[in-house]
């Protein structure tokens, strides 16, 4: 392949799997604890116009913030009916999607206006790791990225950290198999439950802000188009596994990234393809992953009987 | 006195609940909260047209969609994937009922329900599929279904079922033998008095047959199902979401023979989401879905009418939905902690 076609090809991979990888890992926590988030969707959403609306006064690390900010607010609603009173998790996520679709229009509407196709936001500019750089090909791809590309890589290691080498991961991951017995041990299983969705809410709000401020600058209704749902085939082709995240979501960024390769090389296929790849990749996914052991065992099941 | 509580408690407060609550986001706005109201309310029930041209025909794919998502539910499957079930049946539906210009309406109008109800049922063939051999949640795999649908859609208008002039990325209009006839003087067409037969038949199959009894036995508990009665839970499931994906299939079939008339993208505004707050409002009831689809029918219809009279985006009612499904579900919770405070510790449910 031509190096500066193949060197695009994996920078635009790489820039792509970024929101992926970031809204997938925050899944991995809760999913870790036993709760499954279909709100991470409007979670990426509402941080998606939360950068958009942060950015467009306070600059990017403005966006950042308020990003991080409405990816908690929104998962706070999910946390108090699903994690704190116990109700079904499907259905309150696909309600706080539902909620995050309206609020997110309305409030972008009366922030931009409605012909708002002019949009323009500051977003983060590539930053040159020096050295690193200069390799062929893989160098300008990976290293010549913007700076929540290497955050959302330090997660990696992060999340891995706070799972299998702290107390609260130990903890957590009790929650997520055995609910009763983590109780009767002493683990506060709500808490803990509730604090790793939240924290899971934050990186979805982050990843719906890296949408805006790495990659489109601007905002659209509806823009995350299903990448929350992706997110979390991600995690089940990821085995729960930060390492298995993140290539997991590389390879999803790497079949995003197939349609600007292909448009390129001017192939006659219909465009709508590629549009699907993702998702019928995430199918797959699932099919490969969902009946293995892996399956944290108390998934999408409430702590039966107790109140801890 | 029991069910007037039970009517005040499970549909009056998430109703008004939800309605508060889009009520505080536009004051939060600086929109007139009561101007939207009015709209709201003029648009859905302001006048004989706006009834039956705006309301009854928006709540025809929420009766029908609520129905198939009641029908899962009742197994114990979420069927989150009626948008996607919906679309598939509008496109086959198309296809059918374009190319029927010289069959009688009495032959053209069953062909494309039936294109509609076969493409819903095969939409959901490989989540079904994938859940009974590799235990894959048809949550996810129905959803992820949603956006491929949305793509062939996409796909289609601009290819194979391009109107022949080639301008707008639209089909060519149903043939009219296709075309469900209309209530004269509205746009009111068949496909509402269709919905209340499906409700009718939902209310016998749920209240009087062996399959229905079986179905809400797996709903409650497949294990106790297999146990007590030799249920097979797994079929009957898969069953229960291949008639609700057909359901949403002849959904779509209706929307595009007595609505638009032709396919486009942006068909459904979300329709497939919107009824599983229909379906839960009416807890599960057939009849009930009748009453709760004719009041998001009017929610949707009115909403139409804030956008063009007050000037506040349509969208803001999915707010009101949001809410009442969130309100319902702690409403259960309450109820289920009432009843476990009540009776002895030793029959709390354990799975």
């Amino acid at each position: 392949m031509d190096p500066i076609l193949a060197q695009g090809f994996l920078e635009a991979s790489v820039r792509v799997a970024t929101p992926l990888l970031l809204a997938a890992l925050g899944e991995m926590l809760a999913e870790r604890g036993g709760i499954i988030n279909l709100g991470i969707e409007g979670a990426m959403l509402a941080g998606a116009l939360g950068a958009a609306l942060g950015a467009s006064s306070a600059g990017v690390w403005g966006g950042v913030g308020v990003a991080l900010l409405a990816g908690v607010l929104l998962t706070l609603v999910f946390v108090i009916v699903s994690v704190r009173f116990q109700a079904d998790q499907i259905i309150t996520g696909t309600a706080i999607t539902m909620a995050a679709v309206g609020l997110t229009g309305v409030v972008y509407r009366h922030a931009f206006g409605v012909g708002g196709a002019g949009l323009t936001l500051p977003t983060f500019k590539p930053l040159v790791v020096p050295v690193l750089n200069r390799i062929p090909v893989v160098g300008p791809a990976l290293f010549g990225q913007s700076v929540l590309v290497y955050l959302s890589w330090a997660a990696v290691p992060l999340c891995w950290l706070l799972l299998f080498k702290t107390r609260w991961g130990l903890a957590l991951r009790a929650a997520g198999e055995d609910p009763e017995a983590a109780a009767a041990s002493g683990v506060r299983v709500i808490g803990i439950r509730a604090a790793a969705v939240l924290l899971g809410g934050a990186l979805a709000g982050l990843a719906g802000g890296t949408l805006v401020l790495a990659q489109v600058g601007t905002f659209a209704e509806e823009m995350t188009a299903g990448r929350g749902f992706i997110a979390i085939a991600i995690v089940v082709l990821g085995r729960w596994h930060p390492v298995g995240v993140l290539g997991a979501a590389l390879l999803f960024g790497a079949a995003t990234a197939l349609q600007f390769l292909f448009q390129a090389m001017g192939l006659g296929v219909p465009y709508q393809l590629f549009l699907v790849l993702p998702y019928l990749l995430a199918l797959v996914a699932l099919s490969g992953g969902m009946g293995q052991a892996r399956i944290p065992t108390a998934l999408g099941r409430p702590l039966v009987g107790g109140q801890s | 006195m029991n069910r007037l509580r039970q009517f005040g408690v499970g549909f009056l407060l998430p109703l008004a609940l939800g309605l508060a609550a889009l009520s505080l986001l536009l004051w939060g706005l600086d929109y007139d909260p009561s101007a939207g109201l009015r709209a709201l309310w003029s648009g859905a029930f302001g006048s004989w047209y706006a009834l039956t041209s705006a309301t009854l025909v928006r709540a025809t794919p929420l009766i029908i969609l609520g129905l198939g998502f009641a029908l899962a539910f009742r197994g114990g499957a979420l069927n989150i994937g009626m948008e996607g079930q919906f679309l598939a049946g509008a496109i086959a539906a198309t296809w059918v009922g374009v190319r029927v210009g010289a069959w009688h309406p009495l032959l053209a109008v069953p062909a494309v329900w039936a294109a509609g109800i076969l493409a819903g049922a095969l939409w959901v063939l490989v989540p079904v599929l994938l859940k009974l051999r590799l235990g894959v949640l048809e949550v996810i795999t129905t959803l992820l279904l949603n956006f491929v649908a949305e793509a062939v859609v996409s796909y289609m208008v601009q290819g194979p079922l391009q109107e022949v002039s080639r301008v707008y990325p639209q089909s060519d209009p149903l043939a009219l033998a296709a075309q469900l006839p209309l209530l004269g003087g509205t746009r009111l067409h068949l496909g509402f008095a269709v919905g209340l037969v499906l409700a009718g038949v939902g209310a016998l199959i749920f209240a009087r047959s062996v399959w229905g009894f079986k179905l809400k036995a797996v709903g409650a508990g497949p294990r106790a199902a297999w146990m007590s009665g030799r249920i097979p839970s797994a079929r009957l499931l898969a069953g229960a979401l291949l008639i609700s994906g057909a359901i949403a299939g002849l959904g779509g079939a209706i929307e595009v023979g007595g609505v638009t008339h032709a396919l486009f993208q942006n068909l459904s505004p979300g329709y497939g989401f919107t009824a599983i707050a229909v379906a839960l409002l009416a807890r599960g009831d057939p009849i009930g879905i009748v009453g709760t689809g004719l009041l998001f029918g009017a929610l949707e219809a009115g909403a139409s009418a804030m956008q063009r009279d007050a000037g506040i985006p349509s969208v803001a009612v999915s707010i009101v939905q949001a809410t009442v499904i969130i309100v319902i579900l702690l409403g259960d919770v309450a109820a289920r902690r009432r009843r476990t405070l009540t009776v002895a510790p030793e029959v709390i449910e354990v799975e």
